[in-house]
């Protein structure tokens, strides 16, 4: 198994956290995994993006050209990286704020709209949590046990209390996510 | 399990400083390595193991603090990026022109001048080629990895106090910045004065550590004994790993966060049946000369990809000496290439194997 995921939206969307709580679950599962951000002068409003891969060998690289999924959280992403998922592979997409909607027919294309539900449902602060469980549900790659636990570890101690509320969110992108 | 930690290699540099007995750190933010200090401060090692953690004013000022410092026999290091290393030249001299130990971390970005924060290999010339003035030389280790960036930093020290050199760990902004699995086992202390070299200044010690001579023939008889040591390194010290050369018809040379690259490239190239290898320097200086020279009766081609213009691509063709072609693929200015890309540029030469 490998699984080379992109994850790319505006900074203080979470983007980096969301790719740390799933290399931490690959973690705790014993998998080889590699977490590797745009860095830089990314921030609240900017730009960020990082690849995360999965794989029960070790990872060659960790810089991928092509990706088995994509995670597009803005326009700016999706005129990015909609052409770099593999034929086969799938894209993930919150709606918000997209006024171009993926095009390519050789891959499979999931939407949510995370962050409307999530404002909706007074979870703004879960919002990549949200998405991270939506993905899972579409590409479940780890076990949402290992998921809990990796949240837990990348978490800081006082952020702790936290869990049960993400663990909240993940169920709730389980369920938002739709095949277009 | 509970030994591996996720973290960045600026973080594992930071760790193993720490576990490795390390006596003092000396350094001045710049990116994309700040997190070597800030990690440093955030873990207080002076409340632990009593290891000086100290944000200079300036690359300068650490540099010459790494000086003193390794003046008195300890475990001392800095860590910068391309544009700071270039300040800390005049002082990396000195303290090769002193014979003295220390580690110097360079996290590379793109050049030249203040270019970009993102990462290159761009500073392979100024590391292995002494990047300062005088005959000198520094043992330069390039970690393709964060259990390399962890494991090097305890490997720089030994191989300083071994031939007491400067050593210089190679990294880069990809290798730095990025978070794998580190298995953290080794642990040693500082040492007690008692275990400090004879060589070295301090208490009840009549040693005078300079690199200043006027007489030149006596100047000249340290040049001597500086190249005798830089012989004794080339001889011993040589480091490389390989992949799939055994049969390659076609060997793609490639150092740190490269190699990772590369090694993927090969794996593509080997599912569509092409007889590819990869040959990683892990030492840059000393260079792996002899083994490319020996690859070079059975392989075709070499492909040098490395993320800058091609300056490894001059070591390899003089180990290869005219034998077969060497090429070059490469990125600069913080641009990175693909495995794919790397596949199709060994496609593009490799017709015919």
């Amino acid at each position: 198994m490998k699984e080379t995921v992109i994850i790319a939206g505006f900074g203080g969307q979470g983007v980096l956290s969301m790719g740390k709580i799933l290399a931490y679950a690959g973690v705790v599962e014993g998998m080889e995994v590699s977490w590797m951000p745009a860095y830089g002068p990314e921030m609240r409003g900017g730009t960020a993006n990082v690849t995360v891969i999965l794989s029960d060998k070790p990872i060659s690289s960790p810089i991928a050209g092509v990706f088995d999924t994509a995670v597009i959280l803005n326009q700016q992403s999706m005129d990015k990286f909609e052409s770099a998922v593999r034929p086969g592979g799938v894209l993930i997409y919150d709606t918000n704020g997209i006024t171009r909607h993926p095009e390519r027919k050789d891959i499979t294309i999931y939407s949510m709209d995370a962050t409307e539900q999530a404002a909706r449902r007074g979870m703004a602060r879960m919002f990549n949590t949200m998405v991270l469980g939506g993905y899972l549900k579409v590409r479940p790659v780890v076990r949402g046990q290992s998921v809990v636990e990796g949240l837990r570890r990348s978490l800081p101690e006082r952020a702790q209390k936290l869990v049960p509320e993400n663990e909240r969110a993940m169920r709730v992108g389980a369920e938002i996510v739709a095949k277009k | 399990m509970e030994d591996l930690k996720l973290i960045k290699g600026n973080e594992a540099v930071a760790l193993a400083a720490i576990r490795s007995g390390c006596d003092g750190y000396f350094g001045y933010p710049i990116t994309p390595q700040s997190e070597i200090l800030e990690t440093l401060m955030e873990l207080r090692p002076w409340e632990t193991t009593g290891m000086v953690v100290l944000q200079a004013e300036s690359e300068v000022a650490s540099i010459n603090m790494v000086y003193g410092g390794a003046s008195t026999g300890k475990r001392v290091m800095t860590s910068s990026s391309s544009p700071g290393i270039s300040l800390m030249a005049e002082g990396i001299s000195y303290i090769a022109g002193a014979g003295l130990p220390c580690l110097i971390v360079n996290v590379q970005r793109g050049g030249p001048g203040l270019g970009t924060i993102q990462p290159s290999q761009a500073d392979y010339w100024q590391a292995v080629k002494g990047g300062a003035h005088g005959d000198f030389r520094m043992i330069v280790l390039a970690p393709a990895s964060v259990q390399e960036m962890y494991d090097f930093v305890f490997d720089g020290f030994d191989l300083a106090f071994k031939y007491r050199v400067p050593v210089m760990m190679l990294s880069d902004g990809i290798i730095g910045q990025m978070m794998e699995k580190v298995a953290m086992g080794r642990e040693r202390p500082r040492w007690s004065a008692d275990e400090l070299g004879d060589w070295c200044v301090g208490v009840g010690k009549n040693n005078i550590i300079t690199s200043l001579e006027l007489d030149p023939q006596v100047m000249e008889g340290r040049n001597l004994a500086l190249q005798r040591t830089y012989n004794e390194i080339e001889d011993n010290e040589v480091r490389y790993e390989e992949v799939n050369t055994d049969d390659a018809e076609y060997v793609i040379v490639a150092f740190g966060s490269s190699a990772r690259i590369a090694s993927e490239a090969v794996e593509l190239a080997r599912r569509d049946g092409m007889k590819v290898g990869l040959l990683r320097p892990i030492t840059l200086w000393p260079f792996p000369y002899k083994r490319l020279r020996q690859l070079a009766g059975s392989v075709k081609r070499f492909l040098v990809a490395e993320l800058n213009a091609g300056q490894m691509v001059e070591d390899v063709r003089l180990a290869v000496d005219g034998c077969v072609p060497v090429d070059h693929c490469g990125r600069m200015g913080g641009m990175i290439f693909s495995p794919e890309d790397i596949y199709e540029q060994l496609k593009g030469h490799g017709k015919g194997i």
